[in-house]
């Protein structure tokens, strides 16, 4: 289990990276953390003629607060977000989000822009970023920023063309007022979600993530809804995902995961919201 | 572009700090670390279980920090300081407090994941005690489940753990 | 608690202590010797072996030239190499089925050896495995034991005339004769495929000396040794031309390292055809898919049963599935514990049915608990159908049934001898333990909060030390009678004794972590009066140097009982020989003699001593001064087997193993109704494993075997697809239990000696993969039982089984978005993809794009070439793929059906060194206003690396390829252009951005 030969070519800028992407297209990848992308070429199941490191650029590891955002950049590690400070206070929803995020070791090289790049349906910070309804900057030729909700366009598949790079990501910081709450299921502790939920609440009204069901996280916005009214909610968010039968688990019991893992998460959004 | 494109077809030099000497060796850009530390510079306690991150068993210490060496290249470690098992135990082969601790509780029976579990140990144990915080026992073994043990079903190695952590 | 290791606490001794071990401090500093650790030979080559991606297939060609032609190739060994060179390895049954180390002319499961690239280094090696061009002719997978029962039934090998490879009967007692004051309670099992898969996969290391020297191999094959017989026949050596060495430290082997062997052959033949040593280190991937696994086993039990729950016998009807060949020692699942069959329990009539069938899957092989698991798994889950149905608490009616203390040794219908055992004691120890831990009262306070919590129980009977004639009742008595006795478990070891009274211990144990050093220098302390550190214990095993016989390895817990009891008898033999060296010196009588501290001392005058150092290198120096009739030199090797192990007799009768131990499991669980997990909240294991050496590495054993019997409970299974596909290639496939999923558990021992063995030991190490997954699933029954009465439990308990036995309400939503189409649960990867896609052009213009090979062309994605090969029939170039993952097929693409302009099929298969995939579906056109609805109903299968490694994406990956190559469709016959990838190929390389 060892990989095709490629090239390989470390950049400290995000100028570099882009115009090796814009040379070599599709037959390009950029490495960050490597933690999908190793793997993937180990196993052989991609035979890129050049890599591309951004691992050890210093200009694109930073994490900065930045117009009501923790932005991220292409290069930071999940574990140098996650191990942050201030990271309870700006983005609450995370450090629910982070036990769950496969292991210690994986997080410490894997990047937070990596695994929205990689758009796996079952991965938590897609998720987590859809439903803080964050945005994701992209850089090719020029600039261009994309809300999370038009990012993910399927299963592995994002906006992202093949000579852009996933500069950074944003993440809007708590407001006052929200709760959030998060639920997962996996087989094991750090495996794939079978379904997670991510949930938003405030005064106002919910925002409802659900990942590892459809083929890419969905969301859906309601007013502050209780009871029955939450269910009929839930439901016909989980019916909207589209479930499927495999050999793993029937498309009733995805669904019945969806509502109840996205009540709980409501609950726990709910009942976490700070006074304003 | 500040650095060169390595080629594919070349071997290129590659040097790193490893457990604090310098070492010296070729490696063409798809090597694997783990590939690199057992067969090119000799150092074949860092083991090889899945090379697809999973298993845990490849795990060193990559400028302090605890990582798979079998999803990382060799070329990304040129310049950089890498930890690995034969570097943990103290002068005159003393063992860390971590290891015999290991030994004690028979935290191991074929000692092949073993290796990689002390490499993640030591890197988070020193992050906790760096921000003076003793973990519970489920956070011990949230961190270990980055690893697999065939043969211990983990009991030796929780109460290992959380007795060094608790010292 | 810095314990000093080695120090007897008031003398007592060593055997029996939780002594630190000695084989720690190398593995805790990086300086264990793994196989892959070894340094090699210069020159040395590497190999990376090409597997089937087909189930079952026909060999029709291959072509290695290209591989050949890569700088760094050095040779290719073929099927047709191994027909000249070797021999089909040798089978349990008599029956004409030809199992070589490579594929010959048909593939029979995926990942089946099909050719060898040795090269410089493994890189390179797996380099030429994608340029090696195999023509295969796919057959129809035999993939489930009910399909390779069934009447004409495709055939794996032709020439036995069935699926069934053997099929015995036996009866013991009176099993058929009609108990009047009985009735019949049955249950129907299947045990899956899993394995106990070690950290460390295969190492093999082989070179071919030549005709007069055969070849020389080092591995990290586990034995049993009986199979260096069936390595050196396949080569065709005498077994002296074969010599195997194994490296001081195993990663992990738990039965797994048992498949080595044919591996062992394979490299050996590699090494011949490349004239340089080959050294082959597997990948987890090829150890998942083509190692080996546990046997799978469909299991009717039934008991005629009192009212009062007393057992008056048991039939079994026994299948056990092999994979594609009878590899050896199958099919020793049976036959380990057929003698057995009765469990703990006291039942005078037995009734057997075994057959052994093949399928087009990984051939099975020893795993930890080798036959047990199965076993227990259908007998423990009838005693507790019969407690339901007789609404008896299950531990009274095992009470009822046990064998009971005052019967042992108790000889068993099918031939065991129980040796010793206090089976209601063990369980009330248990059970005791299970009160401390407030097990019912767990239970009822969980379920008064409307929480599913179960209890579950079970008892078995642990054998160790394997009779090595036990397989040979697969035969019929006059067959065994034809090819001679075959029995005994002849164990053997060497202490030897150096110039400076140093003391050497070497054994033939191959062990992988289970600590023989530390035992072993337990053992010769206390018989020599020594400290263990004193003692240097060699577990190296080389079958040129080393004493060893047919039973030499790591398997059946032989160690404890066996091997420990042979380097006891060695031991001794030693302190025999320097009693009467020592007593001819002293003046005294060799009684006097005593060891002890370091000393070898006269009891009835302690001022005549001398260290043992001394006395012991003497004869050494001075062979001159030995008394008469003591031969020089000292170094003792002693072989031992038990007496009660004999051949099968003619009334099939036979004791399996030499030694039996018990285990009593009793545990708590809850099932989460939310999600189907199952959470495994007290666990409680008694074990009675007779004199235990070294009660820290007992529960070493006990914990892992624990761990593993989870896994198999609740996480483990080798998936296979409809087509034989195989889908647990990776670790995140197959799923082994990790801290956060292992709870720690309650371990009470009792110690009731072995009368048979020399140290009284039993062996203990696989109690637990034969006790707990039963267990959890008496106890998984148990919970759901306040709603339904849970006849049939199937392994391992995924969440998707769970919820599906739950019946989770699933209501309609009051406005469905969009009824998704109720897709059926195919059996593995059946790749549905469903949609319509709107046209801007008329059904003709868009059915001219699809009869058009360069407008076709056009719209495939990822198509690089298009070339007709016949009417509507079209060989293509293409890559598909979904986000990183990506490869280049080589695919044939037919039109059939066609109805012009309304629908016609659009089908395609193609291969890859990711595999195989093949697809096909219907294209319907209907005209609307604006132009075309196009809607497509597709199915495609992948097999091969793809599935191995994807299955939980190929389903949307399928999608969205079946969805690009669609819309593509739409642009193209809309008008619009899409340009083929070669254009902008080449403006790229022109410097033309695009």
């Amino acid at each position: 289990m060892k990989p095709a030969a490629f090239d390989y070519v470390r950049v400290d800028g995000v100028e570099d990276a882009c115009t090796l992407l814009q040379r070599h297209g599709d037959d390009a990848r950029i490495l960050a953390g490597g933690q999908s992308l190793m793997a993937v070429l180990n196993m052989r199941l991609a035979q890129p003629s050049l890599l591309v490191d951004i691992s050890r650029s210093t200009a694109l590891a930073r994490i900065e607060v930045r117009d009501g955002c923790v932005q991220v950049g292409a290069a930071a590690t999940q574990a140098a977000l996650e191990w942050r400070d201030s990271l309870a206070q700006e983005l609450p929803l995370l450090k629910l989000v982070f036990p769950y995020i496969s292991h210690f070791q994986i997080r410490n090289r894997g990047t937070v822009c990596g695994s929205v790049a990689h758009a796996d349906p079952s991965a938590e910070l897609p998720l987590s970023l859809l439903v803080l309804e964050g945005q994701v900057v992209l850089r090719g030729k020029r600039q261009r920023v994309v809300a999370a909700e038009d990012f993910f366009t399927g299963m592995l598949s994002t906006a992202r063309a093949s000579d852009e790079l996933v500069e950074a990501v944003r993440f809007p910081l708590a407001k006052p007022g929200q709760g959030f709450g998060f639920r997962e299921f996996s087989r094991r502790h750090g495996d794939f979600a079978i379904c997670a939920v991510a949930a938003v609440a405030d005064d106002r009204g919910l925002r409802v993530a659900v990942g590892g069901v459809a083929d890419r996280p969905l969301a859906r916005e309601w007013p502050l809804l209780e009871g029955g009214a939450l269910d009929d909610a839930l439901n016909e968010f989980a019916w909207a995902l589209d479930a499927r039968d495999d050999s793993q688990m029937s498309a009733a019991s995805r669904r019945h995961l969806a509502r109840r893992l996205g009540q709980q998460a409501v609950e726990a959004a709910l009942l976490t919201r700070t006074s304003v | 572009m500040t650095h060169d494109i390595l080629s594919r077809e070349k071997l290129h030099p590659i040097t790193i700090e490893l457990n604090g000497q310098t070492r010296r060796g070729y490696a063409t850009p798809r090597m694997l670390l783990s590939d690199y530390l057992r067969h090119e510079l000799g150092l074949t306690g860092t083991h090889v279980g899945c090379e697809h991150g999973v298993c845990g068993a490849c795990t060193v210490r990559l400028d302090g920090v605890a990582c798979r060496s079998c999803l990382t290249l060799a070329v990304q470690a040129d310049g950089r300081r890498v930890e690995t098992v034969e570097g943990l135990a103290g002068e005159g082969g003393v063992l860390s407090e971590l290891q015999s601790a290991f030994k004690r509780h028979h935290a191991l029976q074929c000692g092949f994941c073993t290796p990689g579990i002390l490499m993640s140990s030591a890197d988070w144990l020193a992050r906790l005690r760096e921000l003076g915080r003793k973990p519970t026992e489920q956070e011990v073994r949230e961190m270990l489940s980055g690893h697999i043990c065939r043969c211990t079903g983990y009991t030796p190695i929780v109460k290992a753990l959380m007795e060094v952590a608790h010292a | 608690m810095q314990a000093t290791p080695f120090k007897i606490p008031g003398g007592l001794p060593f055997v029996g202590q939780r002594l630190q071990r000695l084989e720690d401090t190398a593995l805790l500093t990086g300086r264990g010797s793994y196989a892959d650790d070894l340094g090699v030979k210069p020159g040395t080559l590497y190999a990376a072996v090409l597997r089937s991606p087909h189930a079952h297939a026909g060999l029709r060609s291959m072509d290695v030239n290209a591989a050949l032609q890569l700088p760094g190739v050095r040779a290719v060994l073929t099927g047709e190499d191994v027909q000249r060179w070797g021999q089909p390895f040798v089978v349990g049954v008599k029956q004409p089925m030809q199992h070589w180390a490579l594929a010959v002319d048909r593939v029979r499961y995926v990942g089946e050896p099909v050719a060898v690239v040795v090269a410089e280094d493994r890189y390179t090696a797996e380099d030429a495995l994608d340029l090696i061009r195999v023509d295969y002719e796919p057959r129809r997978a035999v993939v489930e034991i009910d399909a390779a029962l069934a009447e004409g039934c495709e055939l794996l090998h032709e020439a036995v005339g069935s699926n069934v490879l053997s099929e015995r009967r036996f009866s013991y007692g009176e099993p058929d004769a009609l108990f009047s004051d009985s009735r019949r309670i049955s249950t129907t099992v299947r045990y899956p495929r899993n394995s106990c898969s070690p950290m460390e996969c295969a190492v093999v290391i082989a070179e071919y000396l030549g005709a007069d020297e055969g070849y020389d191999a080092l591995s990290n094959f586990m034995g049993p040794f009986s199979l260096h017989a069936v390595m050196a026949l396949a080569l065709k050596v005498p077994g002296n031309k074969l010599r195997h060495r194994v490296p001081r430290d195993s990663g992990g082997s738990f039965g797994v390292k048992q498949a080595v062997f044919p591996y062992v052959v394979l490299m050996c033949l590699a090494a011949r055809k490349a004239g340089a040593p080959v050294k082959w280190v597997e990948d987890r991937l090829e150890h998942l898919s083509a190692a080996t696994s546990a046997t799978a086993r469909l299991a009717t039990i039934t008991a005629d049963v009192r009212d009062d729950g007393r057992i008056l016998a048991l039939h079994w009807d026994q299948v056990d599935e092999v994979g594609a060949y009878l590899r050896a020692p199958e099919p020793a699942t049976f036959y380990r514990m057929h003698g057995c069959l009765t469990g703990a329990y006291d039942v005078a009539h037995l009734k057997v049915r075994n057959r052994v069938v093949v399928t087009n899957k990984t051939p099975t092989g020893l795993v930890r608990g080798f036959g047990g698991p199965q076993v227990y798994y259908a007998l423990e889950r009838l005693l507790d159908r019969i407690a339901t149905e007789l609404d008896i608490d299950p531990v009274a009616l095992r009470r009822l049934n046990y064998v009971k203390a005052d019967q042992f040794p108790y000889q068993a219908p099918a031939g065991a001898v129980l040796d010793s055992g206090d089976y209601e004691k063990m369980t009330d120890l248990a059970l005791a333990a299970a009160r401390e831990q407030g097990l019912h009262e767990r239970q009822l306070a969980a379920r008064a909060s409307g929480k599913l919590y179960g209890i579950g129980v079970a008892a078995i009977v642990e054998p160790s030390v394997s009779n090595m004639g036990y397989i040979s009742t697969v035969l019929t008595a006059e067959q065994r009678a034809k090819a001679g006795p075959k029995n005994g478990a002849i164990a053997s070891a060497t202490v030897a004794v150096d110039l400076m009274g140093g003391v050497n211990v070497t054994i033939a144990s191959a062990p992988a972590g289970q600590g023989h050093m530390t035992v072993c220098a337990q053992v010769v302390a206390d018989a020599l009066g020594l400290q263990p550190v004193q003692v240097m214990v060699n577990v190296e095993f080389d079958t040129a140097k080393d004493a060893w016989s047919v039973a030499a390895g790591n398997y059946s817990s032989r160690f404890a009982g066996a091997v420990a009891g042979a380097v006891h008898l060695a031991a001794m033999k030693v302190r025999d020989k320097l009693t009467l060296i020592a007593a001819d010196q002293f003046g005294c009588t060799p009684a006097d003699v005593a060891f002890a501290g370091g000393e070898i001392f006269n009891m009835a005058n302690s001022a005549q001593r001398q260290p043992f150092t001394r006395l012991a290198a003497n004869p050494h120096w001075a062979p001159a001064l030995l008394p008469k009739g003591v031969s020089p030199g000292l170094r003792e090797t002693a072989f031992w087997t038990p007496e009660v192990l004999r051949a099968p007799d003619a009334a099939d009768r036979v004791n399996p193993s030499a030694t039996y131990g018990f285990v009593f499991d009793i545990c708590g669980l809850e099932v989460d109704p939310n999600t189907g997990a199952v959470r495994v909240d007290r666990y409680i294991t008694g074990h009675d494993a007779g004199r235990l050496l070294n009660p820290a590495l007992a529960d070493g054993q006990i914990q892992g075997a624990f761990s593993q019997g989870l896994g198999a409970a609740l996480l483990e299974e080798f998936r296979y697809g409809g087509d034989g596909s195989f889908q647990s290639g990776t670790l995140a496939d197959y799923l082994m239990p990790t801290a956060c999923e292992t709870p720690d558990l309650v371990i009470v021992h009792m110690e009731t000696p072995s009368p048979v063995t020399p140290l009284g030991a039993k062996g203990l190490g696989e109690g637990n993969n034969m006790s707990t997954p039963v267990c959890i699933a008496n106890a998984f029954a148990d919970a759901l039982r306040p709603h339904m009465d849970l006849a049939e439990v199937q392994l391992p308990l995924t969440p998707g089984r769970v919820l599906a036995l739950l019946q989770v309400s699933d209501p309609a939503p009051k406005e469905m978005p969009h009824p998704a189409a109720a897709v059926p649960a195919g059996e593995g990867l059946a790749l549905k993809a469903q949609g319509e896609v709107e046209i801007p052009a008329t059904p003709e213009k868009v059915f001219a794009v699809l009869l058009d090979p360069v407008a076709l062309a056009r719209v495939i994605p990822g198509c690089h070439s298009l070339q007709s090969i016949g009417p509507n029939r079209y060989r293509a170039d293409v890559t598909v793929g979904v986000g990183l993952v990506k490869a280049r097929y080589e695919a044939e693409i037919i039109l059939s059906d066609i109805d012009a302009p309304h629908s016609l099929r659009l089908a395609g298969s193609g291969r890859s060194s990711l595999g195989t995939g093949a697809g096909g579906g219907l294209v319907m056109l209907q005209a609307t206003p604006t132009g075309t609805r196009l809607s497509y109903d597709y199915s495609a299968q992948v097999g091969g690396k793809a599935a191995m490694v994807g299955s939980r994406m190929l389903e949307g990956a399928a999608r969205i390829i079946v969805a690009q190559l669609f819309e593509s469709l739409g642009r193209q016959a809309g008008g619009k252009t899409v340009e083929p990838n070669w254009w902008r190929r080449i403006l790229r390389k022109l410097g033309v951005r695009v």
